[in-house]
């Protein structure tokens, strides 16, 4: 039981400001500008919005400085501001087969129509400091190449053809909202979805890295990744058009895993999904396994007691905001328990040494 | 241009690019509001795997407004993000697409915010083609 405390006020105003204080930073030093923020940690922003389920890259860059930098305290202030939104209405499904990719890979196909496009990664780098950045360092320019083609097909869609890979069920489920309806286990996949891509991005990268460890291994290829631009529509309920009401960055990753077929069924791939807001391409990959590991159930799997497995133990403990909320309460006050706990072990105590 | 196309186009634009044309051209138009410009989001969904069932994706802010112009048109401002302003503008340019300044409006406003957009697009697939892995020339170096 909490039982809560009363005073601290002066004490809790002066704290906060020296962490505004603290937050400003040496004022020779000129102060940090959102649209910096926006424009030069976009990756940061990217998973302040992922996590914080809330696309406003301007709201994300403010979290940040708010934040100090401190990014779950940023999701926190986004998931607190979201609740404060009133909803208009739902879209459709984004169409991520029309999007305007900037990077789009296969791991398991070298050559496929719409081409490997590296894009703006980190892969294939170094992961040396480059010191040229301490100073002002000369920026190459972005090269360009004519685009003979724009549309970019799914890569998984050419095993989808043979057959080779399970087709993904579609029943026109009309899936629950988790930030309206509290889950429920056993959970749909949709469900689980929004779940995941809302997640804690270490967790799932946790998760994901244990099942190619062994734990629920089932050895997953990236059959497709792909980042860019969709178009979110939504139709206007006064005029009954559907329009594009906004523009996002995605990152997609479909996962093709170990198969599995039967004396009914011959072997087929599995598939796992991840999608997430932003250029967030190590949680795309890990939601993609971790939706994997979780579907044993559907794929006629064994239950093997592995973490990524447990649908309850993943969702329960995905969200970085419930977890944070949970440990950090710690910090407060618990005089009372604690006194009462005191007096419990003060008793016992005495009762055994009235009995030695 | 269907009024799809239009709204389409004034809710995704670049804020500061609406709003320098906009006021470029002066142009005075007395309204009513008849819904204030509003905060607030639209659930986004996506689809699992690309063709199975939808999911929720997560949230994205949209701010929107109506307004009756003294012409007698209504227009309806819907745009991505929590501006105000843009909300207005994009109110009253729909109100005045359905009017005799359709054209000058088209010309001067929903044009240029289309061959920017374009120009963006076109920016972003001409990079993302320079990083194209090119397979076939490294077998053509070997034979």
């Amino acid at each position: 039981m909490y039982v809560a405390v009363k005073g601290g006020e002066k004490a809790i105003e002066n704290a906060h400001n020296w962490l505004s204080e603290i937050r400003r930073g040496d004022v020779n030093v000129p102060n940090l500008e959102i649209d910096q923020i926006k424009e030069q940690l976009t990756l940061s922003v990217e998973r302040v919005m992922s996590e914080g389920s809330l696309y406003d890259t301007d709201l994300a860059a403010l979290a940040i400085k708010q934040s100090r930098g401190d990014l779950i305290e940023a999701i926190f202030l986004i998931r607190a501001y979201r609740t404060t939104l009133p909803r208009f209405g739902t879209s459709p499904p984004i169409k991520t087969e029309d999007m305007v990719c900037m990077r789009r890979i296969s791991a398991t196909y070298k050559d496929i129509p719409g081409k490997q496009k590296l894009g703006p990664t980190f892969d294939y780098t170094h992961r040396l400091l480059d010191f040229s950045l301490l100073a002002e360092g000369n920026i190459p320019k972005a090269e360009k190449r004519k685009v003979l083609k724009e549309k970019i097909p799914h890569v998984l869609r050419f095993l989808n053809k043979e057959g080779l890979i399970q087709k993904e069920k579609n029943n026109n489920y009309q899936p629950k909202d988790i930030t309206r309806n509290p889950l429920e286990f056993p959970a749909n996949r949709s469900e689980r979805l929004q779940s995941l891509s809302r997640a804690d991005e270490g967790f799932l990268l946790a998760l994901a890295y244990s099942t190619q460890r062994g734990y629920a291994r089932n050895h997953a290829f990236v059959g497709e990744l792909r980042i860019g631009y969709v178009k979110v529509k939504y139709n206007i309920p006064e005029l009954d058009i559907e329009i594009d009401i906004a523009e996002i960055i995605v990152t997609e990753c479909e996962s093709v895993n170990q198969f599995q077929g039967s004396k009914k069924t011959p072997a087929q791939f599995t598939r796992g999904y991840g999608l997430t807001f932003g250029q967030l391409e190590r949680k795309a990959v890990s939601m993609a396994l971790v939706d994997r590991a979780l579907r044993w159930k559907e794929i006629g799997e064994e239950f093997v007691g592995a973490p990524a497995q447990d649908e309850e133990f993943v969702l329960s403990h995905c969200d970085n905001i419930q977890a944070t909320g949970f440990l950090e309460h710690l910090k407060l006050p618990h005089y009372v328990d604690f006194q009462s706990e005191l007096e419990l072990v003060r008793r016992i105590r005495k009762e055994y040494e009235k009995n030695k | 241009m269907e009024r799809k196309f239009w709204l389409s186009t004034l809710a995704t634009c670049n804020d500061a690019h609406l709003t320098s044309l906009w006021e470029k051209f002066g142009i005075e138009v007395n309204f009513t509001w008849l819904r204030k410009p509003e905060i607030g989001s639209i659930m986004c969904q996506g689809k699992i795997g690309v063709t199975g069932n939808n999911f929720n994706f997560g949230e994205v802010t949209i701010t929107r407004c109506q307004l009756k112009t003294s012409q007698g048109k209504i227009g309806h401002g819907y745009v991505q993000g929590r501006n105000k302003y843009k909300a207005e503008i994009v109110a009253i340019c729909d109100a005045l697409l359905q009017t005799n300044k359709r054209d000058f409006l088209i010309k001067n406003i929903i044009r240029p915010l289309v061959v920017s957009d374009k120009n963006l697009k076109k920016d972003v697939m001409s990079k993302s083609e320079s990083t194209a892995v090119d397979f076939f020339t490294l077998v053509r170096g070997e034979t």
